[in-house]
């Protein structure tokens, strides 16, 4: 579970990223996080993800409080939480099999299990066929697709997806949205930054508004883009 | 079972990165190369300065003469004193029969004959004396008004100006060495850190998908600490192979070319400078490679 209790960020300078925003995400549960830019989408995963410290409020991801995090226990907490780019953020000298299983080496798998597991996660995401495969080799939705799979192979329990169909055409975003769906469906909790409303007007999932860092809006399966 | 993984993963990784970004490994260990070559040459040049120098210094000796009449006993007396003295290296009883017999050799070693009209006037037969060679000619001046003051001693001779020479090169020597070493460590590591710091600066944004995969500190730098330690290490085993070389072809060259000097000019035996020059060395480069690394991906780790 993901609870935010009156989370502010400020940086140094400029107004505040965030205010007082007050979230909870049940286990198992798809959300959408829109908002123009600068309304502190962003912000809000790297907080997740404990990249960046609120300035006030409480964060709490399965139980732990993100506050007194020592290093050790935040490099196991990101192992709880799987994070899908925009830009996908592949290394660009590594196979697609490589750069999957880098998650799994970071968390000292062993050599079998690192094969069963990222050959499951490439059928998972549809690319076993090409796990020899560079990223440059790749179009746009397959280098997303391999960021799943790298994301997921560690059976993290959340998902946070920022802006994961930014770079994609219609189609191969559509296709994301899928396979995101499809592993919710397994019971990971899903949280997707997007700026794509068609998107997020179809699958009629639960949709956070925010603007200039406040939560102006949070429905379940009815958001429509007036709202935003 | 992790942690033996971590550490494989870490060697396996350092190694590879070393391969993979080859252009960068080979200008660290062009520069370590050249700062480890450098520091080398210097010490075994220093080593060997000193190494004359103490010698030198060995060489000085100082006389002291007694009291006319002066017995047997107070002579030894004066003797122990004298030894029980820290600086003092060796110090040699020179009877007036040595001293005739050194002086003759000396002066009349051609024409014996002259000689003949002292055989039983021995002219030195009041020079009865000690000689004494100090292991650190800095106390010189102190050891000597030490012995001016003991009882029964009537001159001391010594040449205060070799003496100071000597010292004062010795120090000057050591001064420059720790400066020039200093410098050269100091360039080193500068130039080590920048050229990891490029290598990690092509490599961020896979330490930033390995910190947010999960990863630990230690498992994120451990790589980059075994490619900076095997740099080093490569970085100090070629200038050490290369300075062995120069030095056994100039050691030869400068005795063979050079004969005059070879009573002046001792050069320490290859096996004495390398038996510090090769751990010292090893760890420097691999000290700076540690160090190089460590500094450069600190920034990076805060992710």
């Amino acid at each position: 579970m993901i609870e935010l209790i009156n989370v502010s960020k400020s940086y140094q300078q400029g107004a505040p990223a965030l205010s007082n925003v007050s979230i909870t995400i049940e286990d198992g549960e798809f959300v959408f996080i829109v908002g123009d830019s600068g309304s502190g989408k962003s912000t809000l995963i790297k907080l997740l993800l404990k990249e960046l410290n609120p300035t006030e409020g409480i964060i709490t991801i399965n139980d732990k409080n993100l506050k007194n995090l020592r290093n050790r226990n935040i490099a196991k907490l990101r192992r709880e939480i799987g994070v899908v780019f925009q830009d996908f953020r592949l290394l660009k000298d590594r196979s697609v099999y490589d750069n999957v299983a880098i998650a799994q080496k970071v968390i000292g798998e062993s050599g079998r299990n690192i094969k069963v597991n990222v050959s499951k996660m490439l059928t998972l995401v549809g690319l076993s066929g090409k796990y020899r495969s560079f990223p440059k080799e790749l179009s746009g939705g397959e280098q997303q697709r391999v960021a799943i799979a790298r994301a997921l192979v560690n059976k993290p329990s959340i998902l946070l997806a920022d802006e994961p169909t930014g770079n994609l055409d219609p189609k191969n975003s559509w296709e994301i949205m899928k396979l995101l769906d499809k592993v919710n469906a397994q019971g990971t909790t899903v949280v997707v930054v997007t700026h794509n409303l068609e998107i997020v007007e179809a699958m009629k999932k639960r949709t956070i508004i925010m603007k200039k860092g406040h939560v102006i809006s949070d429905r379940k399966g009815d958001y429509k883009y007036e709202n935003a | 079972m992790k942690t033996l993984r971590t550490i494989a993963f870490s060697i396996n990784q350092g190694f590879r990165n070393i391969k993979r970004n080859l252009m960068f490994s080979l200008a660290s260990v062009s520069t370590i190369c050249a700062c480890i070559f450098l520091i080398g040459m210097f010490y075994a040049i220093i080593e060997n300065f000193q190494y004359i120098v103490d010698n030198a210094q060995k060489q000085v000796g100082i006389t002291v003469f007694f009291d006319e009449g002066i017995s047997k006993k107070n002579i030894k007396k004066i003797g122990e004193r004298i030894k029980e003295r820290e600086e003092v290296d060796s110090i040699t009883f020179i009877s007036a029969e040595d001293a005739w017999e050194d002086f003759k050799d000396n002066y009349f070693g051609d024409s014996p004959e002259l000689a003949e009209g002292f055989k039983d006037d021995n002219p030195l037969i009041n020079s009865e004396s000690y000689e004494i060679f100090l292991n650190n000619l800095e106390k010189e001046d102190e050891f000597v008004d030490y012995v001016k003051g003991l009882a029964g001693v009537r001159k001391v001779n010594y040449s205060e100006k070799t003496s100071t020479t000597i010292t004062d090169f010795g120090r000057l020597l050591g001064y420059v060495s720790i400066g020039i070493i200093g410098i050269l460590l100091a360039v080193g590591i500068f130039l080590i850190s920048n050229t990891v710091m490029i290598g990690i600066a092509v490599r961020k944004e896979e330490i930033k998908i390995m910190k947010l995969t999960g990863a630990t500190n230690f498992f994120v730098r451990s790589p980059f600490i075994v490619e900076g330690v095997v740099i080093g290490l490569i970085g100090a085993f070629i200038p050490l192979v290369v300075i062995y070389l120069i030095y056994k072809k100039a050691v030869v060259y400068i005795l063979g070319r050079f004969q005059g000097l070879s009573k002046l000019v001792v050069f320490l035996p290859a096996r004495d400078v390398f038996m510090v020059l090769i751990p010292m060395a090893l760890a420097i480069g691999a000290g700076i490679g540690l160090v190089g690394s460590y500094i450069s991906i600190r920034k990076h780790l805060k992710v």
